[in-house]
């Protein structure tokens, strides 16, 4: 007999090793996440893969699946504080969309239409935070980082450099970067590498390739981030 | 600078887990840690200047721009506030001629607030250059500006200034054990090692951090751990607002301390222990340095101990501000040098903790309990408290009381008889356990200090009817959004968003909605947070508006909605720069204003 | 036709893009002028609000006049709304918000490029602007939010049909989006 879960109700087969994400996304559950790529070690931060595991919160992308868990998934409660949580990424930065290349092909827009955000909620803070648009290829908006370090992960663990870090505390975290002017153009980053596609948000981009796909044919115009997320990361749960 | 640095580096064998300590002792050479010291430092350690970088702009103690010669800091604890603190920090900034937050234009002093500093039954206190000041009255100020002036030496200052009391008010089982240096050892090594543990197991104690886990259990999970390489961690990161009792421990207890990690470090198999000792505590440093070396020299420290063939030493590594190291992951993160983010739990530190290996962590009053049970067996612990909570709880008391101070007493005890014990009157209500802790009112001093009932580290701040509510609250709201480590949305953002939400209240801009809006906030920083940080940030918003919900009431306007924010100063600037004061150049804040 | 349904509409900061697309529902206007009826707003001159049913918010606040028209409309309608990103999040407007309001006043009126007779206008009848640009639900109480750059005529229509015909106004996905 293979280990379930249970997930909403539905049996969930998985491996030792897997985590509820992990399990879930294998079996197409799709759990909102930002933070989270397969291929990265979990981080945990973003709390959007909040479940409820036998009575109690945990983070889906870094708790263990054990034999017999139940998890509740799609809760009406889950849903409300992860729409909150998702407002909360929003004020804090300063999140444009029409101003965004990023638009329509956003995962932090994807996951509030979702969860059919449509408004902040909660006070803006407007923090004022820098552009460094110094490299020839790639930029960084500071304004739309959510502190995910998928970047740092990405370039860390698949492009073996270290371009990016998160420096300082609590509400004043900001993105840096391996360079001693601390700008991006005096790393060794590559526009080929890992860590410029893996942003969820138009924190990092790759210059002179914004605007280029129609509105009505970008990744979340019609498609939900759901439906997305188990067509591009499932197989990769599945290893 | 390059050969210091060399130096530094040299002298901590290029080892990137001692970054804090080499960025201490750069920060203090240079008030700040300079560009090319972290070029440099990079190079050495070979690691990242991020790492370096994130780690310099993670603790407060730490500084990418110049810092004053004379860093002077005045602890943001309620209970210093409550000894006047604000005036006296005014006061500073008069007389010395800078601003809060700023370094004065010659370079000579700078000016700012801390983080609870545990000196709370000796304040308003204060930090220079990260030795602790104790008692600051308006002549101690004259007397520290006329010495920064004169650039006289720390050493060189009066030492009242720095007189750091014990104040034991009330001793128990612990505080009056009798000790002989190397007692709780032999006793260990006659009885057997795993005797010693089913006697600790038998005392019941649980860890005194607050949380309250099974000593005993969790010792007996690192041991069978199948890591041989174990590590031992004494919690001295006494960061609670309104917790002193580690303080003291450490100054008067510290051979206890010592010893009982040594019993935990033989019962775990560990051979490396560490006292990570909060920053603010910087004055105790060398003497603690000084007792492990006498432990060295009569063999209870070191190869061989007692010639039985146990190994096992202790390193003293300082903390640089930060109240989230005082969480056991993020502790153990900053041993390793790094800023002190929470690790994802599952995998806990007894399987995998310091650099990966099993690793105990245990408060400092556990470590001292533990050396008591070694002496005395179990029996002579668990036959004092509670049913679920064994033996006496080492209480730190502050605020409106007649004797602030330390006080031990059996798990079980009253609130009223603490009050009464320590002169407190006309008492509004209690913060039991710091700001993540408990508010409880006067309707409640029977209740009891166990686990079972009033949960608690050892802070307890008493508010007389002097006092407003609303203060505590905000002033502890501010502190858990400044410690704050960021890493998680609901925490990082959530408690600065509590702030802003509470002071819209509490400044006179709330309407129906925003107390509703509050504890919907609460409830969500409460749940979904990474951490204890998190989970208890809302714990003084909520413990007082389950209480006092009118307190919170009564500020809120009869409307239905008024703006967060200043409105007619918002047009400020505008007024100004077009110099305008008429009728039309001015915003009512809500529109009944108006009318 | 005596009850009809009372709109008022109006544009704060904004550009009166939200307008456009509201009249992008084209001959649905046609229905809709059967059920509702235009109260203030830039389709009908009338300058002052009065006993409205809905009203429709475009535009962030960034001026004193935005916060008198915005109390005006919370005054005299029952449900307010807010339309489009600017309304919502301040928008475009609100990227000069890390900007300080004396740097984008002597920008404009004292050291740009072009400027004659530098001087910061200072006439009685022009509103002084915030130091920063807020969205209305900070200012006052919003009851629906409309999101999108615009939001597009289908979204109007959704939302007002679903309120004159009692239902609980709700965006599928395919009409919610933020640009």
């Amino acid at each position: 007999m293979s280990k379930t879960i249970t997930i909403d109700g539905k049996i969930i087969p998985f491996e030792d090793g897997q985590t509820i994400m992990d399990a879930a996304m294998a079996a197409g559950v799709y759990i909102p996440h930002l933070c989270h790529q397969p291929e990265f070690t979990p981080h945990g931060s973003c709390k959007l893969c909040t479940v409820n595991v036998n009575g109690r919160n945990c983070t889906a992308c870094t708790f263990p699946a054990i034999d017999g868990q139940e998890v509740l998934n799609e809760t009406q409660e889950l849903i409300d504080d992860r729409k909150k949580i998702t407002q909360m990424l929003f004020v804090e930065g300063n999140h444009f969309c029409p101003s965004c290349e990023k638009t329509g092909n956003c995962q932090l827009q994807g996951v509030a239409y979702h969860l059919n955000m449509l408004d902040n909620h909660f006070p803006l803070f407007y923090p004022d935070r820098k552009v460094d648009a110094s490299h020839t290829e790639v930029m960084i908006d500071h304004n739309r980082c959510i502190f995910c370090t998928l970047c740092v992960r990405a370039s860390q663990q698949k492009d073996g450099k270290d371009v990016f870090a998160i420096s300082g505390r609590g509400i004043d975290k900001h993105l840096i970067v391996n360079a001693q002017s601390g700008l991006l153009k005096d790393t060794d980053l590559n526009v080929t590498d890992h860590a410029c596609a893996v942003c969820p948000t138009g924190a990092i981009l790759i210059k002179r390739t914004g605007y280029q796909v129609p509105i009505g044919q970008r990744i979340y115009d019609h498609k939900q981030i759901d439906q997305v997320s188990l067509a591009t990361e499932q197989h990769k749960h599945g290893e | 600078m390059k050969q210091f640095i060399q130096c530094i580096a040299e002298n901590n064998q290029h080892q990137s887990t001692h970054l804090l300590k080499m960025l201490r002792e750069i920060q203090d050479r240079y008030h700040y840690i300079p560009k090319d010291a972290i070029e440099q430092l990079s190079e050495l350690l070979n690691i990242p200047r991020t790492q370096i970088i994130s780690v310099v702009e993670f603790y407060s103690f730490f500084h990418l721009s110049p810092r004053g010669k004379y860093e002077l800091l005045i602890s943001d604890s309620i209970t210093d506030h409550m000894l006047g603190k604000k005036n006296l920090l005014d006061y500073l900034a008069k007389i010395l001629s800078v601003t809060v937050g700023e370094v004065r234009e010659d370079g000579l002093v700078s000016l700012g607030n801390a983080s609870c500093t545990g000196m709370c039954d000796q304040g308003p206190a204060g930090l220079v250059n990260g030795y602790a000041l104790t008692r600051l009255d308006q002549p101690a100020c004259d007397q520290i500006a006329a010495l920064i002036n004169q650039q006289k030496p720390l050493v060189e200052w009066p030492s009242e200034l720095f007189q750091v009391d014990d104040n034991i008010y009330k001793s128990g089982l612990l505080l009056n054990q009798p000790y002989v240096q190397g007692a709780a050892l032999r006793a260990m090594i006659d009885r057997g090692i795993k005797a010693t543990l089913a006697e600790v197991d038998g005392s019941g104690l649980r860890g005194r951090g607050g949380a309250g886990f099974k000593t005993a259990t969790k010792w007996k999970f690192c041991s069978e751990e199948p890591q041989t390489e174990r590590y031992v961690v004494c919690n001295a990161d006494e960061g609670e607002p309104g917790t002193f009792k580690d303080r003291v421990l450490l100054n008067s207890y510290t051979d206890q301390v010592f010893e009982g990690m040594a019993v935990c470090a033989a019962i775990i198999g560990a051979r490396q222990g560490f006292l990570y000792l909060r920053g603010e505590y910087l004055h105790l440093h060398d003497k603690l340095e000084r007792i492990l070396e006498q432990r060295r020299q009569n063999g209870l420290l070191g190869t061989n101990i007692m010639g039985v063939g146990l190994d096992f030493d202790i390193e003293i590594c300082l903390g640089a501000g930060a109240y989230i190291c005082g969480e056991e992951s993020a502790l153990i993160e900053s041993l390793e040098g790094k800023a002190g983010i929470p690790r994802n739990r599952p995998p806990y530190p007894v399987t995998q903790g310091y650099l990966g290996k099993p690793t105990v962590v245990n408060n400092v009053e556990t470590f001292l309990a533990a050396t008591g049970i070694a002496v005395n067996g179990g029996d002579w612990f668990a036959s004092i408290g509670t049913e679920k909570s064994k033996g006496t709880k080492i209480l730190s008391i502050s605020g409106d009381c007649a004797r602030p101070g330390i006080y031990e007493y059996p798990f079980g005890i009253t609130v009223q008889t603490i009050l009464n014990d320590c002169g407190a009157v006309d008492v509004l209500g209690i913060q039991v356990g710091g700001p993540s802790g408990t508010f409880i009112s006067n309707q409640e001093f029977e209740r009891k200090l166990a686990f079972e009932d009033l949960a608690t580290g050892g802070s307890f701040i008493i508010f007389n009817s002097s006092r407003d509510i609303l203060d505590m609250v905000n002033n502890f709201t501010h502190f858990f959004a400044h410690e704050s480590c960021g890493f998680c949305t609901p925490c990082r953002v959530g408690t600065a968003l509590l702030k802003k939400q509470l002071a819209k209240i509490v400044d006179g801009h709330g309407s129906a909605g925003d107390v509703v809006a509050l504890e919907e906030l609460c409830q969500l920083v409460k749940n979904h947070s990474h951490c204890g940080l998190g989970q208890t940030a809302a714990n003084p918003i909520l413990t007082t508006l389950e209480r006092y919900p009118d307190l919170y009431h009564s500020r809120l306007k009869e409307i239905s909605f008024e703006p967060g924010f200043d409105l007619d100063g918002a047009l400020a600037t505008a007024r100004r720069l077009a110099n305008r004061d008429d009728a039309g150049a001015h915003l009512a804040q809500t529109e009944s204003e108006h009318e | 036709m005596a009850n009809k349904i009372r709109v008022a509409t109006t544009s704060l900061a904004g550009c009166f893009g939200c307008h456009m697309s509201f009249l992008d529902i084209d001959e649905r206007m046609l229905q809709l002028v059967e059920l509702v009826e235009f109260d203030r707003s830039p389709i009908t001159d009338i300058e002052h609000c009065t006993n409205c049913d809905i009203g429709l918010i475009e535009g962030g606040v960034c001026n004193s006049e935005n916060v008198h028209v915005l109390r005006e409309f919370r005054a005299n309608c029952k449900i307010l709304v807010a339309v489009g990103a600017c309304a919502i999040n301040g928008g475009l407007p609100a990227m000069r918000n890390h900007i300080t309001l004396e740097e984008c006043l002597n920008e404009a009126y004292m050291d740009g490029i072009g400027v004659e007779n530098p001087q910061i206008p200072s006439d009685i009848e022009l509103p002084l602007l915030l130091d920063q640009v807020r969205p209305i639900h900070e200012v006052v109480k919003i009851d629906y939010f409309l999101p999108g750059c615009p939001p597009s005529a289908d979204v109007f229509w959704k939302f007002l049909t679903d309120l004159i015909e009692g239902r609980e106004p709700a965006l599928p996905y395919e009409l919610v989006h933020y640009d």
